[in-house]
């Protein structure tokens, strides 16, 4: 019927198509590594980033090239793409690793009790010594403070957006914007209560104030975390409390929330880690200041404000003008390292509850 | 902003789950009322807060703009505490779309390659703690990216950009020997941005793919597909839309990155293609750089550039909202 | 042309847990073979060996040979995406891409073997839609998209879509359970032509499907729950729905359990 057309179309006479054998691959780029390495050591070719280049260029061109003549074009495109994926995933390990190794390595070497436990009150800038302490202390009273708003007004929008809200047109409204407020940058939400709470109602800056911008920041968060988590709860449990002649709100405090708990307190303390870690807000409406300071409330004219280890970071940054090894950026780094441990284990803290909650049903 | 945060926000879910809120009728009794009442109102929060940013903003700028002596929206320099205040966003609009545009261009082709790597390549054991290590970029804060970036990578860019000055014939990066290339540039700049926005594009992405139906994976391997055709036949035009409103949101933070930015781009009011050329200024990292110093007036004119910068970025997270609701009702 | 399919002591893993145990047919060209048995026997397995597609399933193996032609497809050279060109499958639901029209569907096979003439992909895909019997209600509407037909189109879409890329051997996964009766005629009737050109195993729950479409049948049970499926009889149709040899085949087509 149609043989000239079976003929010109490259119907394998036999399955065994002609494979690489699963050995070749890894010995090609093993051969690369080796052939590279006596190339850079016999030329002036130098520099680890340059070698790792050089090789994974090298593999790539090679394994398609042998690919293509072995086993045809497909199979060395599905071969290059798969390359392209590893590679891809290594992209993204590579910075985190740098990212942390860079962090712990600079870090360490000013981390002690002392580091931790004293503010830098009276310490000249330019000398070493100091500490994190007072800076350590905003951190927490500020997040604590956020979450404090943030969390029992997420948990209500967000019991709204699913218990009552529903698909009306103002519930969708309400869920539309919550997602567009997650991506409001932190920057603006510290202009905006620069605005409000300083300029037009007066108040001074303060680690409350502070504490506002980040709440913004933190809202959306838990509002959309809780709202997954209702979601969850099994409409049987609602009814067979409805069928007991219990109020809807009491089913809502007493039995939906309990259920969804663990998730909503996951939530809440993933949005911690993310606000823990915003700075912009703090420089506009917190500042620096060397002391300890444990009231969030009070403001600048007190000459006592609350630092945080965000603004820390970026005023000891500035202090270092630019020299990598002054004590000021030393300082810095050891900030980042207990922030990124305070923020890790957070994390942690967070994906353990989940954990738990999950394993208890 | 890691795990449930990011999908939490975003992501499409598979079927609509049930809505309970019609459920055992009306508030008729009073405790109804007043919790249906307090919760309504810490819904309405969200609407009153996102008006109050734009009128709050708004408030602030009219008198920035009317004290302005120059065209705000094509001069360069940012000089409000002078006699006669001249300050405008051309510089902060440019440098500001320079860099996010580059994390684009850097993120998207390598989260889309992640997100494919954990949910078509990767053990499936071992995929879901991939996922926490991508994510887990996302929870560095950006002022520690900054330090990295100044104080590790822009050092070592060297190579790479005399690599892009002579065998790159693309003008945009040369650059001239005038500027001694510390690397303070939107290029690098841009690398940073790109390495904080993956997790985000990758996470929604791997979502949008982990839900292109077994049926379709399998009609593909059963006319004999390997498994890049496989992805290109039935994974990819099924998770078009969805990459498209991740890679948007990527955008939408990119653009609002403060600290990493105010610490890496080496500041000057000017508009230049050569992005591997140290100099530039974005909206947020001027606001974190003139700040501390910034009179009244000066004040006002930072808060004209934060409204323009709520507005891109509202316009920007609005249609990816869009986008992701339209496929979410497709 | 169409080719013979030779099982022989095939067993289906699910990583440790043995889902079909010692399996041994023999298919000849240009038949059709039912594999008929309760749900959870194990016939969908094994067909799915046929042509690769179980070991898509992480973590899924088979032990066993599955000769075709003589050549075993599990061989350590062969490549299974020339398995699944060769042996082609169609699906218990139906399912086109649904971002392709009616003739990228039909022709996606073809375009990844690299084949672009317009002509050459032309006279395919007329030629695979009238095989499928499906050209004269498609024929005007080509372009449009492959889901907006009828759940019986679809299925002839797919396997105008399977048929495209000139298998030797065609599996059916219930092809029709998801369908309208008049849709299952039109899919059975299909399969009396295409197995003048193709070798054909349908699994299917439908006894009365086996015995109007099928030359050969085989029988699966699952012996207790635990235990691995097994083929418990394989012989002509017309002898296994009349006169079992196998005690449990006849309880199963009598309808006393299944």
């Amino acid at each position: 019927m149609a043989t000239t057309l079976e003929t010109s179309r490259q119907q394998p006479q036999t399955l065994a198509g002609r494979r690489l054998p699963t050995w070749s691959l890894p010995a090609l780029a093993a051969g690369i590594v080796l052939l590279s390495l006596g190339l850079f050591a016999v030329t002036g070719l130098a520099g680890v980033a340059d070698f790792v280049v050089f090789v994974l260029l090298a593999y790539l061109v090679l394994q398609t090239a042998i690919s293509f003549s072995v086993e045809g074009r497909r199979q060395a495109v599905n071969r290059l793409f798969s390359a392209f994926v590893y590679g891809c995933f290594g992209l993204a390990a590579l910075p985190l690793v740098l990212v942390l190794w860079y962090t712990v390595k600079k870090g360490l070497g000013v981390m002690s009790v002392k580091f931790l436990t004293v503010s830098m009150f009276r310490v000249n800038p330019d000398k070493p010594g100091g500490g994190i302490y007072h800076a350590i202390i905003g951190t927490v009273e500020q997040a604590l403070l956020a979450t404090l708003i943030a969390a029992p007004l997420g948990v209500l929008a967000a019991v709204y957006l699913v218990e009552y809200g529903g698909r009306r047109p103002f519930a969708r409204a309400v869920s539309f914007f919550v997602d567009v407020m997650t991506g409001v940058p932190s920057i603006v939400a510290g202009l905006f209560i620069y605005a409000f709470w300083i300029l037009a109602l007066g108040f001074q800056k303060s680690g409350f104030a502070g504490a506002l911008a980040l709440f913004i920041l933190m809202l959306p968060v838990v509002i959309r975390s809780t709202e997954e988590m209702l979601k969850l709860v099994p409409n049987e449990l609602r009814e067979a409390s409805y069928a007991l002649g219990v109020p809807k709100w009491r089913t809502i405090l007493r039995i939906v929330l309990p259920t969804a708990m663990a998730g909503i307190v996951t939530g809440i303390t993933l949005g911690v880690a993310r606000i823990m870690g915003e700075t912009a807000p703090l420089l506009l409406l917190v500042g620096t200041n060397s002391r300890i300071q444990t009231n969030p409330f009070a403001g600048q004219d007190a000459q006592r404000l609350q630092e945080a280890l965000p603004t820390y970071i970026f005023e000891q940054f500035r202090d270092a003008v630019g020299n990598p090894d002054s004590p000021a950026a030393q300082r810095a780094w050891g900030a980042a390292l207990t922030l990124i441990i305070l923020i890790m284990l957070l994390t942690g803290l967070a994906r353990l509850i989940a954990r738990f909650a999950r394993v208890r049903g | 902003m890691s795990g449930p945060t990011i999908s939490a926000a975003t992501t499409p879910s598979p079927e609509p789950l049930p809505d309970v809120s019609d459920i055992s009728g009306s508030a008729v009794r009073p405790g109804d009322r007043v919790f249906r009442g307090v919760s309504i109102t810490a819904g309405a929060l969200v609407l009153i807060v996102m008006v109050a940013i734009a009128a709050f903003l708004i408030y602030r700028t009219i008198p920035a703009l009317q004290k302005d002596t120059g065209n705000f929206f094509t001069t360069k320099v940012w000089l409000p505490e002078e006699a006669r205040p001249l300050f405008g966003i051309a510089a902060l609009l440019f440098h500001t779309l320079v860099t996010a545009i580059l994390a684009m261009i850097f993120a998207v082709p390598v989260a889309l390659g992640i997100a494919l790597f954990i949910t078509y390549y990767a053990p499936r054991r071992i995929s879901q703690g991939l996922g926490y290590l991508v994510d887990l970029l996302a929870a560095v804060p950006s002022v520690i990216y900054g330090l990295w970036g100044i104080f590790f990578l822009a050092p070592h860019m060297g190579g790479l950009t005399l690599f892009l000055d002579r065998w790159v014939p693309i003008p945009l990066f040369n650059y001239r020997l005038t500027n001694a290339p510390n690397n303070l540039s939107d290029f690098t700049a841009g690398i940073v941005l790109a390495i904080m926005i993956l997790p985000i594009i990758s996470s929604i992405s791997r979502e949008v793919f982990r839900q292109v139906p077994r049926d379709q994976v399998e009609a593909a391997l059963a006319i004999g597909a390997t498994r890049w055709e496989m992805i290109r036949t039935a994974v990819l035009p099924f998770g078009r839309s969805g990459v498209v409103s991740a890679s948007i949101l990527g955008l939408g933070r990119a653009l609002g990155e403060t600290l990493a930015v105010a610490i890496i781009l080496a500041p000057a009011y000017t508009i230049s293609f050569h992005v591997t050329e140290a100099g530039g200024i974005t909206f947020a990292s001027n606001i974190a750089l003139k700040y501390s110093e910034a009179s009244d007036i000066g004040i006002d004119a930072l808060l004209a550039s934060g409204l323009c910068l709520f507005v891109i970025t509202l316009l920007v997270n609005f249609s990816a909202q869009l986008l992701i609701r339209r496929r979410k009702e497709a | 042309m169409a080719k013979r399919i030779d099982v022989s002591g095939l067993n289906c893993y699910y990583g440790k847990f043995l889902a079909v145990a010692d399996v041994s047919v023999e298919i000849e060209p240009r038949t059709v073979t039912a594999f008929i048995g309760p749900s959870g026997c194990g016939k969908s397995t094994v067909l799915r060996t046929l042509n690769r597609m179980h070991e898509v399933i992480p973590g899924a193996r088979v032990e066993g040979k599955v000769m075709l032609d003589g050549e075993d497809i599990y061989g350590s050279a062969v490549d299974p995406v020339n398995v699944r060109r060769t042996i082609g499958m169609v699906f218990q639901r139906p399912n086109p891409f649904p971002t392709m029209s009616i003739y990228d569907n039909v022709a996606a096979g073809l375009r990844l073997s690299g084949v672009r003439g317009r002509g050459q992909l032309d006279e395919v895909v007329e030629k695979s839609l009238r095989g499928a019997n499906l050209w004269n209600e498609v024929k005007d509407r080509l372009k449009k998209p492959g889901a907006g037909l009828s759940g019986g189109q679809q299925q002839r879409l797919c396997i105008a879509r399977a048929i495209a890329v000139e298998p030797q051997v065609l599996l059916m996964d219930e092809p029709c359970s998801a369908l309208d009766p008049i849709s299952t005629l039109a899919i059975e009737d299909l399969i009396g032509k295409l197995k003048e050109r193709y070798t054909i195993v349908i699994v299917t729950h439908n006894m009365q499907q086996a015995a109007r479409v099928s030359d050969r049948t085989a029988f699966f049970n699952l012996p207790a729950f635990g235990e691995p499926g097994q083929l418990v009889e394989y012989d002509d149709t017309t002898k296994i729905f009349s006169n079992p040899g196998n005690p449990k085949t006849e309880e199963y087509i009598t309808g006393r359990f299944g």
